[in-house]
């Protein structure tokens, strides 16, 4: 255990490296560069909210935020696996070449997406005050929510990222099978809009109790039930076991699949 | 100087499977399974080499191509995993392997210098540190903020192997990387090479040329198909090798 430990500090550099430069690259020879992270998630919010408003219409209290609160937990769930699937694959060059953790690339993928959760978190309480929505202490405990929905993700990254090694099918499929789960999540609709059956199928949904947790201390100024949390932190601690679990019985063998 | 083994490579054998039926997709291994179509091509790339490498000494790994030298090579660096044996390094390893390979071309010369460094295991102010000492010896002080992928293969080369070669590594690894770059400059890799020898850095170095073996070397490793054919002073394998 100490020697992971010792292994993960000498790369921890390495690290803060990797994230600066996904950060860098993304947004290099843009004119608004990092500011967009912040313009992206708040344009998104208004198109989806006129579109939303007009055509389909939702009995929900102020809807461009019940919108943007789902797609900050809906796109860095979306953002941080789907890079992180490609994580290995995409540092072939290197993983033949040098000893590096190969974990550290997924681990950085996803932390450059958690850059972009806290500015899209940003970008939601400036609409929150923007909108005279009423800001509740309870506003803090979103940590929670948001701490297992990253965990969440990195677990499902790093089953993503080790299988995609083998079969890049899985990249194909994923698109697909993200957009199907965001219509599992409530994001643009209200619960009680759905139907009991569709209902059940929707709360099964790991993405959901994050968000509707994350939604009620955001806005409701209520605390999420125990059962919630417990579950939420369940399923969080499940995927990143299943997640290590793959990706530590496998690695030895990405060199010979790249 | 101490006589500890700093690599000892112990009955190391290596094994790729050639899948004769190459799959790519999850659809074609599930059918493939199940008609029991799987099959492996086994090949033998090293096959229970063992020697130990004394701190302080350089070792020459020479053979014709296709002789296992770089999966070595690997093998030692923890690139690879061998599927047999065990490889036990004391020490920190800066490989060479590959110049450039840990570049990203998008990246400035000076981004790239701080990438590379933390990918060898150095902090940012270590790199501090050494970041003039990098750029006057690659000699690309007006290049430093030019993307990488306007570069010239020379110059990637250059600033590769000034970064790969910073400080004092216990073990340098050098793979064929000394015949880039003009004369000029590969005189000056050599001289790197033999002051971090003089150093007391251990050298793991495959060429092809038996001179630059000869002067940078003491020892040598004869690998022919995988199998170690003779480890011993370079001035006793020297002359067998040159006639065979």
């Amino acid at each position: 255990m100490s020697s992971y430990i010792r292994n993960f500090v000498k790369f921890q550099p390495l690290l803060s490296e990797l994230v600066a430069r996904d950060i860098k690259i993304k947004y290099r020879r843009s004119v608004l560069g990092v500011l967009w992270t912040l313009l992206n998630p708040l344009c998104m919010m208004i198109i989806l909210s006129i579109v939303f408003s007009s055509i389909f219409k939702f009995d929900v209290e102020n809807f461009p935020l019940y919108v943007l609160s789902g797609q900050v937990i809906f796109n860095f769930f979306n953002d941080s696996t789907t890079s992180s699937m490609s994580a290995i694959i995409s540092s072939a060059s290197l993983i033949k070449k040098v000893y590096v953790p190969k974990y550290l690339f997924v681990l950085s993928r996803v932390m450059s997406s958690f850059i972009n959760l806290m500015a899209s978190f940003t970008a939601l309480l400036l609409v929150m005050v923007a909108t005279r929505a009423e800001l509740h202490w309870t506003v803090f405990l979103s940590v929670i929510p948001l701490a297992m929905v990253v965990l969440f993700s990195f677990g499902v990254g790093m089953f993503l990222a080790a299988i995609t090694v083998r079969f890049r099918d899985v990249i194909h499929l994923y698109s697909v099978f993200t957009t199907g789960l965001l219509y599992l999540t409530p994001v643009i609709y209200p619960m009680a809009a759905l139907p009991d059956v569709v209902k059940t199928i929707v709360m099964i949904n790991p993405l959901t109790n994050y968000l509707l947790m994350f939604r009620d201390v955001m806005f409701n100024n209520t605390l999420p039930s125990v059962f919630s949390v417990l579950l939420g932190i369940a399923e969080a601690a499940l995927a990143l076991a299943l997640g290590l679990y793959v990706f530590y019985k496998n690695q030895d063998e990405f060199i010979l699949n790249l | 100087m101490e006589r500890n083994p700093i690599v000892t490579v112990d009955n190391v054998s290596m094994k790729f499977n050639l899948s004769s039926e190459k799959f790519d997709s999850f659809k074609e291994y599930v059918i493939k399974s199940i008609k029991r179509q799987v099959s492996y091509d086994a090949f033998m790339a090293l096959q229970g080499v063992s020697f130990e490498v004394m701190r302080g000494d350089s070792v020459g790994l020479v053979g014709l191509n296709g002789s296992g030298k770089s999966t070595m090579l690997k093998v030692i660096a923890g690139v690879l995993k061998p599927t047999e044996g065990k490889v036990a390094v004391n020490g920190t390893i800066a490989p060479l392997i590959e110049l450039g390979a840990g570049f990203d071309m998008d990246l400035t010369a000076r981004e790239n210098v701080f990438l590379n460094g933390a990918l060898l295991g150095y902090n940012r102010a270590r790199m501090e540190e050494q970041y003039p000492d990098i750029v006057e010896f690659s000699e690309l002080a007006e290049f430093m903020d030019v993307p990488v992928k306007n570069f010239s293969s020379g110059m990637v080369s250059r600033l590769a192997f000034a970064i790969a070669t910073i400080g004092t590594p216990d073990i340098l690894i050098v793979d064929e990387v000394l015949s880039v770059g003009d004369f000029h400059f590969q005189e000056k890799c050599e001289a790197r090479i033999q002051n971090m020898r003089d150093h007391g850095t251990t050298i793991l170095f495959v060429s092809h040329s038996l001179e630059q073996v000869k002067k940078i070397c003491n020892k040598m490793a004869w690998l022919e198909k995988g199998h170690l054919k003779m480890f011993g002073n370079t001035e006793d394998i020297c002359d067998i090798y040159a006639q065979s």
